[in-house]
């Protein structure tokens, strides 16, 4: 039951991983896009393309936190001691972000939409890294049941290096996203703008994993053994094959397809990190078994989980189905009845 | 080295920032909270009457509504996101070793807030392309979301006060967890239906006082009336509800957690024939200074009679209870709710009576005033019942089993002492720029009204009062074609 529970946390941290991943990487797109002026249409993409799914985007993080103090209590103990500076930080880059982005939206000045804009973006960068590195500290095995809060355990080139995967995974989801999002808003010019920015971001990735490769050698070597080998390597490979897919679907501008391989790609590289961390949930000192919470309570999340799938699942399903047709549209100042007031540059 | 000491130590150096952070970012989400439960319920009643009748203001208001609902929810999640990460980051010791035993509740809320957000986004974002009944009744849904969430979080909550459904082994560690008694504990009902109909309340309150405002400066056409009437009329059936309920729940503290109930109502020695006082301060020796002094009333409120014995504070040891100067504010929190709901019963008593006489609102300006300051009065007693329950459960953070301070998080007490004016200054600065925007909107819409009063004048004089008996049959049949087809029309307007 709790080998059970840790998969759930793997696929929720997946789902989390490829929605709010798309996510901060469209935040991190929106920094990139320069100034007020040269940056517009992008910015004008990214936020219509993320409006009405960031929101459900996120939630994942919060059941994520959920399923650790209920499933595993003594892990999630463990983490949130020893990881007390990230997580914050996190926790504060993800307020700011949200905020920065929700009121960017119905501001009507261009000053204040420079703030938020700025506080969005950057924050979209921050925590992703930051969630990262809270990762890598974790591979590495730097987190044990009663370990003080210390940058040893997340200031190192592990933590470091997962912290930028993350930010160029996410840089790639987003791109791809946006690529056939430009498409769906009929903004042609930005289709190539976004697939230039999604290779790039590709490259990144694969420039990041090849030099963590003998970073992480000594430093986390039970994940890195896990990923070398057995079904760790089989979905490395897998996840290779995804994002090289994905690479050439976006050369021939197979929009629809490259979004599911780039999501693929990322799922089967925290699936990898799942099978990797086997039989641990804090390699190489805490595993499933001994981190577990109570049976009845296990056997009751996952009742509680299937119901959940039963109910959300469909909605998820019908909240995407709608974004992706179009049927989703903000509403306007004519809907509301709103007028312009002095000052609005809109 | 640090760390042996707080161990150590009673009260360590981190349980006052890490409790004053907590404390802070919870009181902050709590203000959100009416409206993500009950702001949907709301707009939904008005944009049921907006289809059915066809009726173009009650559509506005709607979309109106939910514009605003789309930047409170955002805020809402965020802040509440902060929230589960201080579980973790300030209460890992309870979260290490409770989390299985009362986690689940929040299991539930997790998935409950999913769905919520995922409809809440089909709404918001549905109003253009989806057809007007479809995109009703995908929202229909919304209102139970917020309900099966706050099961989730009361059901946390409650077991916190009245913790059950575990056994202790020999090092007093909870084992035998069952769950079903760990939700469902003693506190759970009178806790999780005060806190919804709270939460409604506050939202019809506050919803009503923006228009009781503008009635007040002399705005007094239909847009107005009927963004007063519908929230109104739903806050001030649930006003006497709520008091029924309060007092049941006040009932359920003396029996299940008596300390606590002498807390907030001050008494320090048990006995029977125990006055009530109004306000007042408790010193540490067990006097009471100041406040109204009501001979036999507290053991009759608690029990129905003068010879209830009500349980003091001084019954147990100074450790085991909540300080004199925290029993006088879970005192004073509690005395300042039960005081304004009971004067808003006085409003709702008005309202009812008005529409008993003249099938209309009141016409006093002074019942606009009280209207216009209910709102704001609500969010202040939302804020005194949370503190009256948090408060009054010192030094308890699982009453009875867990302290405070052994939960605490063994975080410096510097760095969350800067942490807490990071977030402070964090807090100020999005809620200060969510009023900003929520009143820019504001001023955008009012403008738009002003300069379109003749288009409004247009249309037709109001027939129908929102409320009350109809002067002709419900147009059910005939009302939903041209409900549909208004949306349209009047939308692009």
């Amino acid at each position: 039951m709790a080998e059970f529970i840790a998969w759930v946390l793997v696929l929720a941290i997946a789902a989390y991983a490829c929605a709010g991943g798309t996510d901060y990487g469209a935040g991190f797109w929106d920094l990139m896009a320069g100034g007020a002026e040269r940056g517009k249409r992008p910015r004008w993409l990214i936020d219509h393309a993320m409006a009405p799914v960031w929101e459900a985007n996120n939630v994942w993080l919060i059941f994520v936190l959920v399923i650790m103090w209920t499933g595993f209590p003594t892990m999630f103990q463990a983490v949130f001691s020893a990881m007390w500076l990230p997580l914050a930080l996190a926790a504060v880059g993800l307020v700011l972000r949200g905020a920065g982005f929700a009121l960017r939206k119905p501001s009507r000045r261009l000053a204040q939409r420079r703030i938020y804009g700025a506080v969005f973006a950057v924050s979209s960068l921050v925590t992703p890294f930051f969630l990262g590195a809270v990762l890598g500290g974790i591979a590495s095995g730097r987190v044990k049941v009663g370990t003080n809060a210390s940058a040893d355990a997340w200031a190192n080139g592990t933590s470091v290096l997962v912290g930028l995967l993350a930010i160029a995974a996410t840089a790639f989801l987003g791109a791809v996203f946006l690529c056939s999002d430009a498409l769906r808003f009929g903004a042609h010019d930005l289709v190539d703008y976004f697939r230039l920015r999604a290779l790039i971001a590709f490259g990144a990735v694969v420039v990041l994993a090849l030099i963590a490769l003998p970073v992480t050698h000594d430093d986390a070597r039970y994940v890195w053994d896990g990923l070398t080998g057995g079904w760790g390597l089989v979905l490395i490979i897998l996840a290779a094959v995804c994002g090289l897919a994905t690479v050439v679907l976006l050369l021939r501008r197979s929009h629809g397809w490259s979004r599911y391989t780039s999501v693929a790609s990322v799922a089967l590289v925290v699936g990898a990190w799942g099978f990797a961390q086997r039989p641990y949930v804090l390699p190489t000192s805490l595993t499933v078994a001994e981190a577990a919470g109570a049976a009845h309570t296990l056997r009751w999340l996952v009742i509680v989980t299937g119901i959940a799938i039963v109910l959300v699942g469909p909605a998820l399903v019908l909240l995407y189905r709608l974004d992706t047709m179009g049927e989703l549209e903000e509403l306007t100042d004519a809907d509301t009845g709103a007028a312009r007031t002095p000052g609005d540059n809109l | 080295m640090f760390s042996t000491a707080a161990h150590l130590a009673n009260t360590p150096d981190q349980l006052l920032p890490a409790r004053e952070l907590m404390a802070f970012t919870l009181a902050s989400h709590i203000l959100l909270v009416p409206f993500g439960v009950a702001l949907p319920f709301i707009t939904l009643l008005m944009h049921h009457r907006a289809l059915r009748q066809g009726d173009p203001v009650a559509l506005t208001l709607a979309r109106r509504w939910s514009a605003v609902m789309a930047v409170q929810f955002a805020i809402g999640i965020i802040t509440g996101t902060v929230l589960s990460f201080e579980f973790g980051l300030l209460w890992p010791g309870m979260m290490g070793r409770w989390g299985d035993v009362f986690g689940l509740g929040f299991g539930i809320e997790a998935w409950a807030f999913f769905l919520e957000a995922v409809l809440i986004a089909i709404y918001l974002y549905g109003w253009r392309r989806l057809k007007p009944w479809t995109h009703f009744w995908l929202a229909v849904p919304l209102p139970l979301t917020a309900l099966m969430g706050t099961f989730g979080i009361i059901a946390a909550n409650s077991w916190m006060n009245t913790p059950q459904g575990f056994r202790l082994d020999a090092q007093g560690n909870p084992v035998d967890v069952n769950v079903q008694q760990a939700i469902f504990t003693p506190m759970f009902g009178p806790e999780y239906w005060h806190f919804v109909v709270a939460m409604l309340l506050t939202a019809g309150y506050v919803v009503a006082g923006v228009y009781a405002v503008g009635w007040l400066r002399g705005r007094r056409d239909r847009y107005h009336r009927l963004g007063f009437t519908v929230p109104f009329t739903v806050a001030a059936i649930l006003t006497p509800v709520q008091f029924m309920l309060g007092d049941s729940a006040a009932r359920a503290v003396f029996h299940k957690q008596p300390i606590k109930f002498a807390a907030t109502e001050i008494v320090w020695k048990t006995d029977t024939h125990v006055p009530e006082y109004m306000f007042g301060r408790l010193h540490p020796d067990g006097t009471i200074s100041g406040g109204l002094k009501i001979p036999q009333l507290d053991s009759i409120l608690a029990g129905f009679s003068p010879d209830t014995k009500v349980t003091g504070l001084s019954s147990v040891p100074a450790s085991d209870r909540p300080t004199a100067t925290q029993a006088t504010i879970a005192h004073w929190a509690f005395d300042i709710m039960v005081t304004v709901g009971s004067v808003l019963i006085l409003l709702a008593l008005w309202y009812a009576w008005s529409w008993w006489r003249h099938r209309d609102n009141p016409r006093s300006r002074w019942f606009y005033r009280c209207a216009a300051i209910a709102g704001v009065a609500c969010l202040v007693t939302v804020e005194c019942g949370w503190i009256t329950t948090e408060v009054g459960r010192q030094p308890w953070i699982v009453y009875n089993h867990m302290r405070v301070s052994e939960a605490v998080t063994s975080t410096r007490a510097g760095s969350l002492w800067a942490m807490l004016g990071i977030v402070m200054a964090v807090y100020v600065a999005v809620f200060g720029a969510f009023l900003a925007v929520i009143l820019k909107m504001r001023t955008r819409w009012r403008i738009a009204d002003e300069g379109s009063a003749d288009v409004r004048a247009a249309l037709p004089p109001e027939t129908d009062t929102p409320y009350g008996p109809r002067s002709e049959p419900e147009p059910a049949a005939a009302g939903a074609a041209p409900g549909g087809g208004s949306d349209h029309t009047s939308g692009g307007a």
